[in-house]
């Protein structure tokens, strides 16, 4: 245990304000989980793979001498691809199965994925440059790295472009009315299969654009997905299905929580914390619902 | 129906072609002298585990084609029978374990990682199978009463306990005040323990002590208290990730230390992946090309290098350079063991004590090397930071520049 942090207010804001870009990002990668588990019932495991897999596709644009940046709008545009290509293979045959089959499904992907990472870019930890510099406050007390910021600023832009296409859009309208009643919705003319294939693939984007931005915040490697995964699943079941506040506010409270976590507890504790939260979030939830039961009864 | 057929007789054709191919190995085969090793080629270790295995190859080429083996006054070639272990540390114990009962090999050299030697260790002690091992440095290898291994490596309590004695020698012979954070794994835990030594030698006092978890990726709550105490000397280990995240975050967050000291700069290319971002890194090594250690193989590290490079298309990290070393002991073994006996050869080795290009080489009774120190290398760019070598500045006798210290601010770089 350390308490340093709350003797120095100054690492307390800098936590805080850490926490808060952090776990906008997390949002965004929680967002698409939140979204095809929402429309397909579907738990993807897979999900911090294809982030680590969108990382890549900016690395080696970055290594072709083409600014990391750019990543967020290429590795979307082949993370669709490729999470379209996942659907036809794998997930259409297990999407109408009950959550275990698709549980075991998903993380095979993860493994193959994982495996085939390593295979073709090699075990090598990589990080792409964007050489964005940083902003100081407080008298250089404060130091906010300008890549942070520019991935909680591209995150909050496509999580709303996300929000106003699913309003708007004919796909959008019918991704959601999918998700309400894939039956009646199927009655009604809706290509429901498209709809699954096409929500599989903005998921997939999403993860592309996150993972471009995680190569140039932090570092990637093959298999550093899990915790990606882990975490989005924990703010999905914090926020529930189909609550975008709610995804957003319990991704940066995820975020602040890591980060404090960190502090007191220790880097090495980091991710137990939220395994830890996530056990406590499950149970009290299954506390509450054993009560309202009761309460039925 | 058709396919079917087709699949099947491919699948016999393969099976057949498999069951004539299998050939028994044994120890010693007409002029060949036959290594095993289980290695890793796929998984997390595989960049490392291809160093290696391009270590080993090379030194076998190269003692093959200058007369190879001689005992018994007659001449014997070396060969690697090598598996892929995966990464994985069962799968190494496993392999090592058929090489041995099926392959009949009865000398056996390293896996790459301190893990992966540990399972292997045993088995290879079960069956008096001497091992020559080069990428295994954690300490809890040579404390377990090993009696058939061998490293000629320096273990990992010393990999930057040298970095603590220069910090010290640099105030004026006062204590020091050291912020660490190192992994959780054996070789990490082990260089802390070499750090607490050190401090406690020369009454240094440790003010930040963390620990990193294996999917490191973000450091920045350590350097943020790094930032707040303004320790004399950040020591940070954490493999490959641990070193590239320290210097992005330190870069980042314009944390100022007056000294860096990290481990594997080198497989992380440091200075390629960050440029001038990583100057002034203080990074330790087994090896360096510059070293002055000469043998009639290979000539000296400059020469090593140079040849290395040549076929493989990249500079030798010291990985492949304690590999291709691991091969010449076995040789000199041989020949003064002068037989192929497993516990004749293995006394051979115990009794080694020789100079290779990559170092002295003599063992412990534990089996690690005490012969050979650790050097520490500090990143130096150019002005512009387009060109950054890693250059030695201790210990002063294989020193090629001059310890930079301290590290300029973040604002007057």
């Amino acid at each position: 245990m350390d308490f340093l942090i709350f003797q120095v207010p100054m690492l307390t804001l800098q936590a805080t304000l850490d926490g808060v870009l952090l776990g906008i990002l997390f949002a965004l990668i929680a967002y698409g989980m939140a979204l095809q588990w929402g429309v397909m019932n579907i738990i993807n495991i897979a999900q911090g793979d294809l982030v680590i897999l969108g990382g890549y596709i900016a690395y080696f644009m970055y290594l072709w001498g083409i600014h990391p940046a750019w990543g967020v709008i290429v590795s979307p545009f082949i993370m669709y691809f490729v999470g379209v290509g996942i659907y036809k293979l794998v997930i259409n045959k297990v999407v109408d199965r009950d959550l275990f089959i698709s549980i075991l499904a998903t993380f095979g992907i993860s493994i193959l994925f994982m495996q085939l990472m390593n295979f073709a870019f090699g075990a090598d930890v990589v990080l792409a440059n964007s050489g964005y510099g940083t902003t100081m406050l407080f008298d250089n007390s404060v130091t906010l790295p300008n890549s942070k910021i520019f991935s909680a600023f591209i995150s909050i832009i496509f999580a709303i472009g996300l929000v106003i296409y699913m309003k708007k859009s004919k796909l959008g309208r019918a991704i959601r009315a999918t998700a309400q009643n894939a039956r009646a919705a199927k009655i009604l003319g809706v290509d429901t299969e498209k709809v699954y294939a096409a929500t599989f693939g903005i998921n997939a984007a999403l993860c592309g654009v996150a993972g471009a931005l995680i190569s140039i915040t932090f570092t990637i490697h093959p298999y550093m997905g899990l915790p990606y995964t882990i975490r989005s699943f924990m703010i999905v079941i914090v926020a529930g299905l189909g609550n975008l506040p709610g995804v957003a506010m319990s991704g940066m409270g995820l975020g602040v929580f890591e980060e404090f976590a960190d502090y007191i507890l220790g880097t090495e504790f980091r991710i137990g914390s939220v395994f830890l939260l996530l056990v406590l979030i499950l149970v009290y939830r299954r506390f509450k619902l054993s009560k309202k039961r009761e309460y039925l009864k | 129906m058709k396919i079917n057929k087709i699949i099947l007789s491919f699948i016999s054709a393969i099976a057949l072609l498999l069951s004539t191919s299998v050939t028994s190995f044994a120890k010693v085969v007409g002029d060949k002298i036959v290594l095993g090793s289980a290695i890793s080629l796929t998984g997390k270790y595989s960049s490392n585990g291809v160093h290696t295995q391009n270590g080993y190859n090379m030194a076998v080429d190269r003692i093959n084609s200058m007369g190879g083996v001689k005992v018994g006054g007659k001449t014997y070639k070396f060969e690697i029978i090598y598996y892929d272990d995966e990464s994985n540390p069962k799968r190494a114990a496993q392999l090592a374990e058929r090489l041995i009962s099926q392959d009949g090999v009865e000398f056996m050299l390293g896996p790459y990682s301190s893990g992966l030697t540990k399972a292997i260790a045993p088995v290879t002690e079960k069956y008096g199978v001497p091992m020559v091992e080069a990428n295994g440095a954690s300490r809890s290898l040579f404390t377990k009463g090993y009696k058939y291994l061998f490293a000629v490596l320096a273990p990992a309590n010393l990999y930057l306990d040298v970095a603590i004695d220069l910090a010290v020698e640099k105030n004026g012979g006062k204590p020091v005040k050291i912020a660490q954070a190192f992994e959780q794994d054996a070789f990490s835990q082990d260089v802390r323990l070499g750090i607490l030594e050190a401090a406690e030698r020369t009454g240094s006092k440790i003010i930040i002590d963390d620990k990193l978890p294996k999917e490191l990726n973000d450091m920045a709550a350590t350097l943020a208290k790094v930032k707040a105490v303004k320790p004399d000397v950040l020591v940070v280990s954490g493999h490959t990730k641990g070193a590239l995240t320290a210097i992005r975050q330190i870069a980042e967050m314009k944390v100022d230390v007056p000294m860096l000291a990290m481990t594997h700069c080198d497989a992380a290319k440091l200075s390629k992946q960050h440029g001038k971002n990583s100057e002034y890194a203080l990074c330790a090594s087994q090896w360096h090309k510059s070293l002055s250690y000469k043998d009639k193989f290979f000539g000296g590290g400059m020469k090593y290098a140079a040849d290395f490079t040549k076929e493989f298309g990249y500079d030798p990290p010291y990985q492949a350079a304690e590999s291709s070393a691991a091969l010449l002991v076995f040789k000199d073994a041989f020949e003064r063991a002068n037989s192929f006996d497993k516990k004749k050869v293995r006394d051979a080795l115990a009794a080694t004590n020789m100079q290779t290009f990559y170092g002295n080489i003599k063992f412990a009774e534990g089996g690690q090397n005490v012969d050979k120190p650790m050097v520490l290398f500090q990143v130096m760019c150019n002005a512009d930071g387009s060109k950054c070598e890693n250059k030695v500045v201790a210990p002063t006798k294989w020193a090629s520049a001059k310890l930079i210290h301290p590290i300029p601010s973040w604002s007057d770089r």
